[in-house]
């Protein structure tokens, strides 16, 4: 079921996108439009439950007036505006962008990169052999979920999925500083000395994989994770009255991991530990 | 929220250090004992949330006592504070004067930045390291702030209270003694020492420095002080911005906006309060103007804070003060103190029902906490990471309220701008660039230091009166982000128009001179490991992009011509995107010196 809030009715902004004229409802973004425009812009960091944290800056367009591109996915749309989103400008950022990233942590399970990468044509092994690499082991210290910050492009999404945006647990934020800073939790202990309460809201929204279900874990490590193979099926969980989404995604007849809905009105994609990882009971066969 | 504490105890003296800065604990919710009233009562919420500004202060009172911060003072402190243990971890490891692993009470910050690199600061950092034993830690650090007397080294002492020492210029022995016992370093000579011109009635901003006593509010108001602020509630905050806007002044801290219209735009503000910052968080290599008004002239500052906190209808002022400079620190302490004991700052200042007050937060060591909204993330307790703009700090800044932010030098401008009327003011240097400027001249001259001159003169002009050497080879012009240009540049006007049309920038008003003796891709690797070491992390551009420019410079450390070409090409396509898509200015201007050394100076050919 998808509910799509109208809201109170907001006024239009005419703009103006590659030299076509748009008209976007007052405090969208310029992603939006570009969206609606049938534009395609990389996004990495950009969530669509979160509020934008523009870090990552593969989405910049030229935007008319502006001394440096502008980050599409947290820009408001203006009136008047003049967005051009595909100059030779925007893509030499985007590409530069794409390749810094690629060099630095592993996108193997980052969805669509591998076509943006071709299509900006970058090169991310140019940077020669002595190239500084994250390096990190993962992180396996408890059987819910593992982080693998190898993969790691710093969006923040998990540290405000689990901050004031969603949870307000707090469990992890951004340690250190420049190439060397970390999401961890405090003192960079093991997860299982922490704050965390494993609701998996930041699994939920890590675009990367870096933080993923221990079971896809496993199986990517054995060889057996195989999403041609998998189906979805959206359920209401059991547990409580609340009644949030769950999607289960299915395996072989086993459940292989649990997200939800972001688009459901009440939960936006959120769920607790026993709708997230509670699911071992449905197949035990005992 | 719902916070988890680990179960790690303070020792008694790092509890004492978080107590001593805010009061014992009442509840056993924020680590008191337990009592009756514990048992039905919860406390936090919105109050305790509100305390979380204290969180930079609070780690500066566990370091200063200890030396680092354990888990356990930690976790004390984000009780306290009702602040999430991870959220200030995360803050705690952002700064470089801060460390979370046990370390010696004693720590020499040994300046490895231009001017000090120029100077010999790896040899002294070779010889410190050596004679150094466990009893102190050596921490290769950037600009000090003391470049007139490179090479510089801070010897920093933990316990109650913490003890510093400056050595500059640092021998191996004055360094060494320094970190011994930082109690008996001989004192560092007057701030008047760095400006060579000292005493020249023809000087306006420097006028008092070296002249009046900087620990004296009345020996202040002898040589000219609180004339300004009168003539200020004379004028009545319009008249106030009106006479800034008039007189032409723009900022000095690099970007050069209108002060008068940021002003104006931060007073029609309908949302309130309204803050006022005063960026005294002087990182950029090879700047030190704000550090020595700062030491010379300490009431300016607080009077010109209060002229502008009156024009834009702000009560409360806070000076963001960066952690390397103690003595400025001390001074500004004393005068902020004093200045509310005789009733210039307070609930009625001046008895003219204007309520100010100035607070006073200390920075720990991050260059980026100078970009605007960096600084309000660090006062606010957070990792000072810039925010992205729009809003603009005049809508929404320091805790998200309409918020002005000057730096010092900006400031103390205004103090001339009232005594002599907008007119007058307007009338010094050119047309577009009004007013007396600031250069802050180090490296190969006779006579380093801060020079006054009114704008539209030639860097020739700055660097003759510093006493330039023969064998110039490059002048830097506005510090690590600004960019350097060849000895027969020397007629380049010192005006922000001048230097624009030159293809350069003024900046912060660095002039730095290298003679044909500094070998320049060594240089250059230093300007790119600083902004490397500088960056928040928070943009890909600027985290990764700073590490591969480093790489690619030591790469073509020792070659030129072909052998470079492909790493030239490379540091450009880079630089360019760090350019045009980072988030703020660090990252955006990483590239500016480098660039210009390869374009103007030719040195990789
Ligand atoms: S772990 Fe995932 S969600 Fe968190 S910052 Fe890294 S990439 Fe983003
Ligand atoms: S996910 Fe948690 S909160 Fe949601 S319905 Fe299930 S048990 Fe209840
Ligand atoms: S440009 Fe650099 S310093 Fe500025 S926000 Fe980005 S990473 Fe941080
Ligand atoms: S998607 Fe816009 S900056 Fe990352
Ligand atoms: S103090 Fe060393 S370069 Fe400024």
């Amino acid at each position: 079921m998808t509910v799509t809030s109208l809201g109170i009715p907001r006024r239009l902004l005419e703009f103006t996108i590659d030299g076509q004229a748009v008209r976007m409802p007052e405090g969208s973004t310029v992603l939006d439009a570009c969206r609606a425009a049938g534009k395609d812009i990389p996004t990495l960091c950009q969530g669509d439950t979160l509020r934008p944290k523009n870090a990552c800056r593969v989405c910049v367009v030229e935007v008319e007036g502006s001394r440096t591109l502008v980050p599409a996915c947290s820009r408001r749309a203006e009136p008047g505006m003049e967005v051009r989103t595909d100059t030779e400008r925007a893509r030499h950022s985007r590409k530069i962008v794409l390749e810094l990233l690629a060099s630095s942590v592993d996108l193997s399970t980052t969805p669509q990169v591998a076509a943006w990468i071709k299509e900006y044509e970058a090169k991310p092994d140019r940077f020669g052999p002595d190239t500084a690499r994250l390096n990190e082991e993962p992180k396996i210290d408890n059987d819910l979920y593992v982080r693998d910050y190898d993969k790691c492009i710093l969006c923040y999404k998990c540290v405000d999925a689990c901050g004031d945006q969603w949870q307000n647990t707090f469990a992890i934020s951004v340690s250190g500083r420049g190439f060397d800073a970390r999401i961890s939790v405090e003192q960079d202990a093991p997860l299982t000395d922490s704050a965390c309460v494993y609701c998996g809201n930041c699994i939920e929204v890590c675009p990367t994989g870096a933080l993923s279900f221990k079971s896809e874990f496993d199986m990517r490590a054995a060889g057996t994770w195989d999403e041609t193979r998998q189906t979805e099926t959206t359920t209401v969980c059991a547990y409580c009255g609340v009644g949030c989404n769950l999607t289960l995604h299915v395996q072989d007849n086993e459940i292989v991991k649990v997200t939800s809905p972001h688009d459901n009105p009440v939960t936006h994609g959120n769920l607790c530990i026993k709708g997230r990882f509670g699911y071992q009971h449905v197949q035990n066969r005992d | 929220m719902d916070l988890h504490f680990g179960d790690s105890k303070p020792t008694d003296d790092e509890r004492a250090a978080v107590d001593a800065l805010l009061g014992p604990p009442e509840s056993s919710w924020e680590g008191a004992d337990r009592s009756d009233a514990d048992l039905r009562w919860a406390r936090g919420g919105r109050e305790a949330r509100d305390r979380r500004e204290m969180l930079l202060p609070g780690l500066h009172a566990i370091n200063d006592r200890i030396g680092w911060i354990s888990d356990g003072a930690l976790d004390y402190l984000c009780r306290r504070l009702t602040v999430p243990p991870a959220e200030a971890y995360g803050v705690a490891t952002f700064y470089a004067m801060f460390s979370v692993r046990p370390r010696p009470a004693t720590v020499l910050h040994v300046c490895t930045d231009l001017a000090c690199a120029a100077a010999g600061a790896s040899e002294l950092c070779a010889g410190v390291e050596a004679r150094l034993g466990h009893g102190a830690s050596v921490q290769r650090s950037p600009c000090l702030g003391l470049c007139e007397r490179a090479p510089a080294a801070l010897a920093v002492r933990a316990g109650d209270p913490v003890r510093t020492a400056v050595s500059a210029p640092a021998t191996v022995e004055a360094a060494v003694l320094a970190a011994g016992s930082p109690d008996s370093a001989p004192e560092e000579p007057p701030a008047a020492m760095a400006v060579p011109q000292a005493g020249d009635p023809a000087l306006t901003l420097l006028r008092r420095v070296g002249v009046v006593d900087p620990c004296s509010l009345d020996d202040y108001r002898a040589h000219g002080g609180y004339t300004a602020l009168r003539r200020a509630f004379g004028l009545g905050p319009a008249g106030v911005i009106r006479e800034v806007t008039d007189s032409g002044l723009v900022g000095r801290g690099g970007a050069a906006f209108p002060t008068g219209r940021k002003w104006q735009a931060t007073a029609s503000q309908p949302d309130h309060p309204h803050y006022l910052v005063c960026n005294a968080d002087e990182s950029e290599p090879g700047t030190f103007k704000d550090r020595v008004l700062m030491e010379g002239d300490p009431y300016a500052l607080v009077e010109a804070m209060t002229v502008a906190g009156y024009a834009v209808g702000a009560h409360r002022g806070y000076l963001y003060l960066r952690g390397e400079y103690p003595r400025a620190l001390r001074r500004l302490e004393h005068a902020v103190a004093q200045a509310r004991a005789r009733g210039f700052l307070g609930d009625d200042v001046l008895g003219q029902g204007y309520a100010f007050d100035i607070e006073i937060r200390r920075g720990a060591g991050a260059y980026i906490c100078g970009e605007e909204t960096a600084l309000f993330n660090s006062i606010e307790g957070y990792r000072g990471e810039p925010r992205s703009k729009p809003p603009f700090p005049v809508e929404k800044g320091l805790f998200g309220k309409p918020t002005v932010e000057n730096n010092v030098e900006t400031l103390v401008n205004v103090l001339p701008i009232l005594t002599m009327g907008a007119p007058a003011y307007a009338a010094i240097g050119t047309d577009r660039s009004t007013g007396p400027k600031l250069f802050c001249v180090s490296g190969g001259v006779d006579r380093p230091g801060i020079y006054e001159l009114p704008f539209g003169a030639t860097l020739g002009e700055v660097l003759a009166l510093a006493g330039v050497r023969e064998n110039l080879r490059a002048v830097l012009l506005g510090g690590a982000a600004g960019g350097f240009v060849r000895p027969d540049e020397l007629d380049i006007p010192l005006t922000f128009e001048g230097t624009r049309e030159a293809g350069t920038t003024l900046g912060s008003g660095v002039v730095m001179a290298f003679d044909d003796t500094v070998p320049l891709p060594r240089l250059l690797l230093r300007i790119a490991e600083f902004f490397r070491d500088e960056s928040c992390g928070q943009c890909v551009p600027c985290r990764v992009g700073t590490v591969r420019q480093e790489e690619a410079l030591h790469r073509i450390v020792r070659r030129t011509g072909a052998a470079a070409a492909d790493d030239i090409a490379l540091l450009r396509e880079v630089g360019r995107a760090m350019r045009d898509a980072s988030i703020c200015g660090l990252g955006q201007t990483a590239w500016n010196a480098v660039e210009s050394a390869i374009d103007r100076l030719g040195a990789y050919e």
